[in-house]
């Protein structure tokens, strides 16, 4: 079984999402997996996120006038993988920080620090010959998102080389701000797990313990990342204790919710 | 349109691609959008209301056909070859940029959305937009890095005059990509009734097609007008190049005539080894703001900050299609720095009696150098893209004049 899989296969998963090379990354990870992450995702800073909302862009522009690197990212990931061998870790973020050097060497560096997926959010499935294949033949699962504006005609398409989970971007809009209403999120929900065997995960605008619960009672999967991010840009790199703290709430509120509901 | 088979002029491909360059690099929120948009525009083409409504209002209301001057003086003095200028600079808002924003407009009309919103570096994009905004009555929000707000007060009055709310972005370096950033993450959360009218030929496609096909305008006008006063087709071609928008303009109608050399002119800013806007000499190739071309950027792909003396070129990318057109060597791409610009600048003024945005005053800048290594019975067409007077305090600081 994948290490998605496994994160996916028991309860609902939590997936938490932060900025690497803000704060204290190693010791936020390892605050994440003890406070009950099932899946991380790790956001490569980019000079120009633009579809993030004013949190990760704080976020990613504080990471890089630290100097934070391509060749530090993936060192925070190798890291990673050996203090904890069996957390899935997404790397996600833009597409070109991730093409510049060839989709083949960023599929080739993912794999040697055990990546287990990537989220390019500029990356359409139009355009996923500039890094779909490398991934594929690397053994990494390119996570696809599918949004609010994601028609019937084109879900085939979007779902088409996606692996590792699907990714619902609950809102048409950045990262942070608004919450999608629960009703259309279960609408979505259903129908994307009519049209796929993947698990899926639903994001953006999820703040708190209660929303994660209540989308939980539907999806595979729930994403934060700006709440997160909120945490570590107030607490700088003595963040770890309150993120663990954070994390536990939401997964308590994840991991039980279907039983609950049941 | 029909073209020969080997034409230069039928790209992009049915996905947006010049080569290696343009493509749809997009949130997938954007993508049916960007889909949607490509439908309408294919229509738009098909309909002969849609162009009539476009010539109407380049005619009567930009002022179109813009003069193609014969700069005599300019000529004498350099000695060479004979330098026509087509003079964008008269058109309505005093630049290429509103035959562009005509054209959006009217498909922001025909696929019924209600809100107009628009990027903007020196607030020249953003007064053309502004401007047809308030001639179809729609609202319109205008996104402008925070640094720009400050250093160009008289275009926010402006577009604030033309009813535009300006937003001053805060977000990284605050200037154009910045802003351009900015309307991205405006136009994801507002897909439904808003349409985004790009101010140049970047973006993802269909953007690059549709704005080089309304400043191909430009070219098809030179065409004509060169035939009629010299009988025959110049020998070269040369414009200022930031996103790439009035050049493409200039040359695309161009581009399958062999004799016709075809020069861009990029901004050196403090020179190329100093802090520059020059996107072919000093960058390479990578994915910003929904397309691929050259942009300027770090080894991990980080975009960097462009600079130049003229704010229209102060863009760290370039069009995908010059990209391409660089790539297969059709055209030939000089750079040309801030000091230079300033003396073409001023040489212009008092030679012709015509003072050109700092932008144009690139491309007479490469004309200055290159004319006087032709013969006097060569012909060549510069580009004059807009008028200067936006630029003059900008001018007099570089000059240590107090206004």
């Amino acid at each position: 079984m994948t290490r998605f899989a496994s994160a996916f296969s028991k309860s609902p998963a939590l997936v938490t999402f932060i900025t690497a090379g803000d704060g204290d990354t190693a010791a936020n990870l390892d605050a994440l997996v003890a406070g009950g992450a099932d899946v991380i995702e790790l956001g490569m800073p980019f000079t120009d996120p633009m579809a993030d909302g004013p949190a990760i862009q704080a976020a990613n522009l504080r990471s890089l006038a630290k100097g934070t690197t391509t060749a530090d990212i993936f060192a925070i990931a190798a890291a990673f993988r050996v203090r904890h061998p069996d957390t899935p870790l997404v790397l996600m973020g833009y597409a070109n920080p991730m093409t510049i050097r060839g989709a083949d060497w960023f599929a080739a560096e993912c794999a040697k620090a055990g990546v287990d997926g990537v989220i390019c959010v500029d990356i359409p499935s139009e355009e996923d010959a500039e890094l779909g294949p490398a991934l594929r033949a690397a053994g990494v699962d390119l996570i696809r998102l599918a949004t609010p504006t994601t028609d019937a005609a084109r879900l085939p398409d979007v779902l088409n080389g996606a692996g590792g989970f699907l990714y619902y971007v609950s809102v048409a809009g950045i990262t942070g701000l608004q919450q999608a209403a629960q009703a259309s999120i279960e609408d979505a929900v259903a129908r994307l797990k009519a049209a796929t065997d993947l698990p899926v995960a639903v994001g953006f605008g999820v703040r708190t313990p209660e929303q994660a619960g209540r989308i939980a009672k539907v999806a595979d999967g729930v994403v934060v990342g700006s709440a997160f991010i909120d945490i570590i840009a107030q607490h700088g790199d003595a963040a770890a204790p309150h993120v663990e703290a954070f994390t536990r709430t939401l997964a308590d509120a994840i991991h039980g919710a279907k039983e609950i509901a049941a | 349109m029909t073209h020969a088979p080997n034409s230069l002029r039928t790209g992009p491909d049915e996905r947006g691609h010049f080569g290696q360059f343009g493509g749809r690099y997009v949130a997938e929120t954007l993508m049916p959008l960007i889909l949607d948009l490509e439908r309408h525009y294919r229509a738009a083409q098909a309909d002969p209301a849609f162009k009539a409504e476009f010539d109407y209002l380049l005619k009567h209301y930009v002022g179109r056909p813009s003069p193609l001057w014969f700069a005599e003086r300019l000529t004498a003095n350099l000695g060479g070859a004979k330098i026509y200028l087509k003079r964008e600079d008269l058109n309505h808002t005093g630049a290429h940029k509103i035959n562009n924003c005509i054209g959006q407009i009217l498909l922001a009309k025909r696929m019924g959305k209600t809100k107009i919103i628009a990027e903007t570096g020196a607030g020249q994009h953003g007064v053309a937009t502004a401007t047809v905004a308030a001639l179809f009555g729609l609202p319109c929000t205008i996104f402008m890095g925070a640094v720009d707000v400050a250093r160009q007060q008289p275009n926010v009055f402006r577009m604030k005059l033309l009813g535009a709310e300006v937003v001053a972005v805060e977000s990284g370096a605050k200037t154009l990509k910045d802003a351009m950033n900015e309307a991205l993450r405006h136009w994801v959360a507002n897909v439904h009734d808003t349409f985004y009218i790009i101010g140049t030929v970047a973006g993802p496609h269909p953007y690059p097609e549709l704005v080089r096909d309304f400043q191909s305008v430009i070219g098809n006008e030179a065409r004509e007008q060169i035939l009629e006063a010299e009988g025959r087709l110049p020998d070269m071609l040369i414009a200022p190049v930031g996103g790439g928008s009035n050049a493409i303009g200039l040359f695309h109608p161009f581009l399958d005539d062999p004799e016709v050399e075809i020069v861009g002119v990029e901004a050196a800013g403090e020179g190329l080894d100093g802090k520059h806007a020059a996107s072919l000499a000093g960058g390479r190739p990578g994915i910003l703001h929904g397309n691929k071309t050259y942009l300027l950027q770090d080894e991990d792909g980080q975009i960097t900050e462009a600079h130049s003396i003229s704010a229209g070129l102060d863009y760290p990318g370039i069009g995908p299609e010059h990209s391409w057109l660089h790539e297969i060597g059709r055209v030939r791409y000089e750079p040309v720095t801030d000091a230079e610009a300033l003396a073409s600048f001023q040489k212009l003024t008092k030679l012709e009696g015509i003072i050109p945005a700092l932008e144009s005053a690139h491309a007479i800048a490469a004309a200055e150098r290159i004319a006087p290594t032709m013969g006097k019975d060569k012909v060549m067409i510069v580009n004059c893209s807009g008028r200067g007077d936006k630029d003059i305090f900008t001018v007099a600081d570089a000059l240590g004049v107090k206004l």
